[in-house]
C-alpha cells in the first residue's frame, strides 16, 4: 500500500505543478490585455415580465430563435410554450411522464423536445395539421435519465444522459446515429457550437468534453473543476467554453490553447451553479445558483458586476435571447422571470 | 504636412479611435501630391513600386501594428532611422478590419510556405505548424489542398505583384502571430477584441435603438430588424463586415451578397453553398435526391451552374456520391466557402453596392420611455391580495406589466 500512497502524492504534486504553471501564464496574459479595457460598472437588470402558470418546480427553459417564444418544462407534468412578450401561453402540452428535466426549442420553431427520468426524449410537433400538439417521436435507447437535449435542425437532435453518454439521433427514423462515449460520470448538460460542427458536454466526472459531430470523436477534454459540472455553454465567438459547477465556480476554457483561462468565483459564494448563459457580446456571463440568486460576471475581469434576485427558490435554468435583448430565469418557485 | 504625435498612453491600448487616427495618417502619407516621397525599388530586373525611404518616430508604431513593413529584415518589426526601405500594407490587412485571424487561415499560410521553400519555416513557425497539424488533423487534407490552390493561382500573376502580395501576407501574419514564448501567448487578447467589437450590438451592455421593447413596450426595434425591411439599420450592415459567417447568417446579407456575386458572374458559388447546407440540415430520406440535384446543377461536366473545385476534391466528392450521406458534400462545400471568404467577400465589402447600402442604412431615433398621464385600465380583474407581495417589481409600469401592451404614442383617458 506504501506504493499507492507514494503514487498518489506524486500525482497530487504534478497537479499542483500544472496549476502553478497555468496560473503563471494566466496572470501575465490576462493582466496584460484586460488592464486597458473599460470597466463594466454595476449592471442592474430589472424584471420586466413574470410568466405564471406552472404549478411545480421549473427544471428547464429554452428560447426560440425569434427571441420572443420560449418553452419551459416543469415537474407538474407540463411543457408550456410562452409568448414571453405578451406573457400568453401559446401551447400547454401535457406530458406522459411528469419527471421532466430538460426541454429544447427547434431552431425552425416547428418542434419542441423534452425528457427526464423516463430515459426518453419526446419530440412534439407544434405545427400539426389540425392545430393539436402531438408526440411526433419518442427516442428511447438511453439507459439513464435525460439531462439535456438540443436540436441541430428539424431532423437531428443531440441528447445527454445519466448513462454517461451523449447521442445524436435521426428524428425521422428514431434511431441513434452516433453515440459519444467517454465521460466517466453522468452527463449533465450540453451545448452546440455556433457553426453546428461540434458540441460540448459537462459531466459528473468534473470534466467537459468537446465532440466532433461528424465523426463522433472527442477532440478535447477540460478538467479543473472540483465537482460536478451542471451547466455548460459556448462563448459567442465559438472559441471558448463556459462551465458552471457544484464547486461554486464557473470557468472559461479556451479551445485553441486547450486550457482554462479564467475562473469566476468569490469566497462569499458557497453554493453550486445550476445554469449559465453569456450575453450577446460575451462580456457578461449570467449564472444561476442554488442560493436563489443569479450572479452577473464580467467575463474578462472575472468580477461580479450584478445580481438578479427575485426568486423564492433555486434558479434552475437561465437563457439569453438570441438577439441579446433579455434574459429569462426559471426557478423551483414555479415562475419564469424576464430581465434586462 | 504636419504629423501629430499621439500620446504614449493612447497608443498602448489597441482601441479603435487610435487605429482610426493612425489609418488617417497612413492614408494621407500615401497621398500622391502631399504625402511622403516614394521611390521605386530595384530588385534585380524586377521593379517593385512604392518603396518608402523616409521614417519618422510615429513610424515605429506603424510598423508595430503592421501598417508599414520592412523589406530587408521582415521579421524585425522595428523602424530603422536609415535608408532601409519599407512598404505600406494594403488596407485589406489593416488592424481595423479586426478579422479573426483563424487557425485554418494560419495553417494554410504555413503550409504554403512549407511547400514553396521546402522546410524553410523558422523554429517557432515549425512549432506552430506541428501544433496545428495535431489539433486540426482531420481537415489537414483540406489545408494542404487550399495551400496548393492558392500557390497555383498566385503563379499566374506578374512577378512583381506576386512578390508584393507575398510580402503583405507575411507581414500580416508576423503581426498577428508574433514569435512568442509560450508564456506570452495571448489568448485573452482575442476575447477583449471580440467583446469590444460586439459591445454596440449587446443590448444588455449598451441598450439599443430605438428602444428596448421589453422596457418601453414599443416593438419598433423588432420591426426595423425584420428579414424583409426595406432599409436596414447601420449596426446590422456593419455587423456583416465582422466575419463571413455574420454575412451569411443574415438572410438580408445573403441576398445582398448574391446580388453582388451575380454582377461578378460567380453567384453559383453561393447557391452551391446554400444547397449543401440544405442537404446537411434537411430530412434524411430526401438526401439522395437532393444530392443528385446538386450534382446535376453544380458538379456534372457541362452543368449549367458549374462550380470551380480542384480536381482532388472533385474526385473525392464524386466517389462519395455513389453512396450519398448527409456529409458527402462537406469537402466541396468547404472549398467553395473558403474561396468566397478569401476572394469575393473582401471585395464585396469594398464594393459600391455595400458602401451605398451602409450609407443609406439608418440609425434609429431613440424613443424615450414616455410617462403616460393617464394609465390604461387593466382588462382583467385586479390581483388578489395574496399575490400583492409579488407585484412592485417593475418601476413606473406597475399595473401594465401583465396587461395588454399600450400603443406607443397614444394616451387614453379613463
Amino acid at each position: 500500500m506504501g506504493e499507492m500512497e507514494q503514487l498518489r502524492k506524486e500525482a497530487e504534486s504534478l497537479k499542483d505543478d500544472i496549476t502553478a504553471a497555468r496560473k503563471a501564464v494566466q496572470d501575465l496574459t490576462l493582466q496584460d490585455h484586460v488592464a486597458g479595457t473599460a470597466v463594466v460598472g454595476r449592471v442592474q437588470l430589472k424584471t420586466r415580465k413574470t410568466l405564471r402558470g406552472h404549478l411545480a418546480k421549473i427544471y428547464a427553459m429554452h428560447w426560440g430563435t425569434d427571441s420572443k417564444l420560449c418553452v419551459s418544462a416543469s415537474q407538474d407534468g407540463k411543457l408550456i410554450v410562452w409568448d414571453s412578450y405578451t406573457t400568453n401561453k401559446v401551447h400547454a402540452i401535457p406530458l406522459k411522464s411528469s419527471w421532466v428535466m430538460t426541454c429544447s426549442y427547434a431552431p425552425s420553431g416547428n418542434m419542441v423536445a423534452c425528457g427526464g427520468l423516463d430515459n426518453m426524449c419526446s419530440i412534439y410537433n407544434l405545427k400539426g395539421k389540425d392545430g393539436n400538439v402531438k408526440v411526433m417521436r419518442e427516442l428511447a435507447a438511453h439507459t439513464g435519465y435525460l439531462s439535456c437535449c438540443r436540436f441541430l435542425n428539424d431532423n437531428e437532435i443531440i441528447t445527454s444522459s445519466g448513462d454517461c453518454t451523449c447521442v445524436l439521433w435521426d428524428i425521422e427514423t428514431g434511431s441513434q446515429k452516433t453515440v459519444f462515449a467517454g465521460h466517466l460520470g453522468d452527463c449533465m448538460s450540453l451545448g452546440v457550437a455556433p457553426d453546428f460542427n461540434t458540441f460540448i458536454s459537462g459531466a459528473c466526472d468534473f470534466t467537459a468534453k468537446l465532440w466532433d459531430i461528424r465523426d463522433g470523436q472527442c477532440r478535447q477534454t477540460f478538467g479543473g473543476h472540483e465537482s460536478d459540472i451542471n451547466a455548460i455553454g459556448f462563448f459567442p465567438n465559438g472559441n471558448a467554453v463556459i462551465t458552471g459547477s457544484d464547486d461554486a465556480s464557473c470557468k472559461l476554457y479556451d479551445l485553441r490553447s486547450d486550457q482554462e483561462l479564467i475562473t469566476y468565483q468569490d469566497s462569499s459564494i458557497m453554493c453550486g451553479v445550476t445554469s449559465i448563459a453569456p450575453s450577446l457580446s460575451g462580456r457578461l456571463i449570467l449564472a444561476g445558483y442554488d442560493d436563489f440568486n443569479c450572479n452577473i460576471w464580467d467575463s474578462l475581469k472575472a468580477e461580479r458586476v450584478g445580481v438578479l434576485s427575485g426568486h423564492d427558490n433555486r434558479v434552475s435554468c437561465i437563457g439569453v435571447t438570441p438577439d441579446g435583448m433579455a434574459c429569462c430565469t426559471g426557478s423551483w418557485d414555479s415562475f419564469l422571470k424576464i430581465w434586462n | 504636412m504636419t504629423i501629430n504625435t499621439l500620446s504614449q498612453d493612447g497608443v498602448q491600448r489597441q482601441q479603435m479611435p487610435c487605429l482610426t487616427k493612425m489609418e488617417r495618417m497612413i492614408i494621407s502619407m500615401q497621398d500622391p501630391d502631399m504625402g511622403i516621397k516614394l521611390r521605386n525599388q530595384r530588385l534585380l530586373i524586377t521593379v517593385i513600386p512604392h518603396a518608402m525611404t523616409e521614417a519618422l518616430h510615429i513610424g515605429q508604431l506603424f510598423v508595430k501594428y503592421g501598417y508599414i513593413y520592412p523589406l530587408k529584415e521582415p521579421r524585425n518589426l522595428i523602424l530603422k532611422a536609415d535608408d532601409s526601405p519599407y512598404r505600406f500594407q494594403t488596407p485589406y490587412y489593416w488592424m481595423s478590419t479586426r478579422w479573426p485571424a483563424s487557425e485554418l487561415d494560419y495553417a494554410i499560410y504555413l503550409a504554403k510556405k512549407n511547400i514553396r521553400k521546402q522546410g524553410e519555416l523558422i523554429e517557432y513557425e515549425k512549432e506552430c505548424y506541428n501544433a496545428l497539424h495535431k489539433r486540426i488533423n482531420h481537415t489537414w487534407d483540406f489545408v494542404v489542398m487550399q495551400a496548393r490552390e492558392q500557390l497555383r493561382a498566385s503563379k499566374q500573376r506578374r512577378k512583381a505583384d506576386r512578390i508584393v502580395l507575398e510580402c503583405q501576407e507575411q507581414a500580416y501574419w508576423l503581426v498577428n502571430r508574433p514569435p512568442v514564448s509560450t508564456a506570452h501567448y495571448p489568448p485573452s487578447k482575442r476575447y477583449v477584441k471580440y467583446c469590444e467589437q460586439y459591445q454596440p450590438h449587446d443590448p444588455i451592455m449598451q441598450g439599443c435603438l430605438p428602444s428596448n421593447p421589453w422596457i418601453t413596450d414599443d416593438i419598433m426595434f423588432w420591426n426595423m430588424h425584420s428579414e424583409t425591411v426595406a432599409v436596414p439599420t447601420k449596426l446590422r450592415v456593419e455587423r456583416w463586415s465582422f466575419s463571413f459567417m455574420e454575412l451569411l447568417n443574415d438572410s438580408m446579407g445573403r441576398k445582398e451578397f448574391l446580388t453582388y456575386l451575380e454582377k461578378e458572374f460567380s453567384a453559383e458559388n453561393l447557391c452551391f453553398w446554400q444547397a449543401c447546407e440544405d442537404v446537411r440540415h434537411g430530412e434524411t430520406s430526401k438526401i439522395p435526391e437532393k444530392v443528385d440535384e446538386v450534382y446535376k446543377q453544380f458538379l456534372a461536366p457541362g452543368a449549367s451552374r458549374w462550380v470551380n473545385i480542384d480536381s482532388k476534391t472533385m474526385e473525392k466528392t464524386l466517389e462519395g456520391l455513389k453512396r450519398p450521406h448527409r456529409f458527402v458534400l462537406d469537402d466541396a462545400q468547404m472549398h467553395i466557402y473558403f474561396l468566397m471568404k478569401k476572394d469575393s467577400y473582401p471585395r464585396y465589402l469594398k464594393s459600391e453596392l455595400y458602401k451605398n447600402l451602409l450609407a443609406r442604412a439608418i440609425v434609429p431615433q431613440e424613443t424615450k420611455k414616455s410617462v403616460f398621464p393617464f394609465m390604461r385600465r387593466q382588462r382583467h380583474s385586479s390581483p388578489s391580495p395574496a399575490l400583492a407581495t409579488q407585484i412592485g417589481e417593475d418601476d413606473g409600469k406597475g399595473k401594465n406589466s401583465n396587461s395588454v401592451k399600450s400603443n406607443s404614442g397614444t394616451a387614453s383617458r379613463l
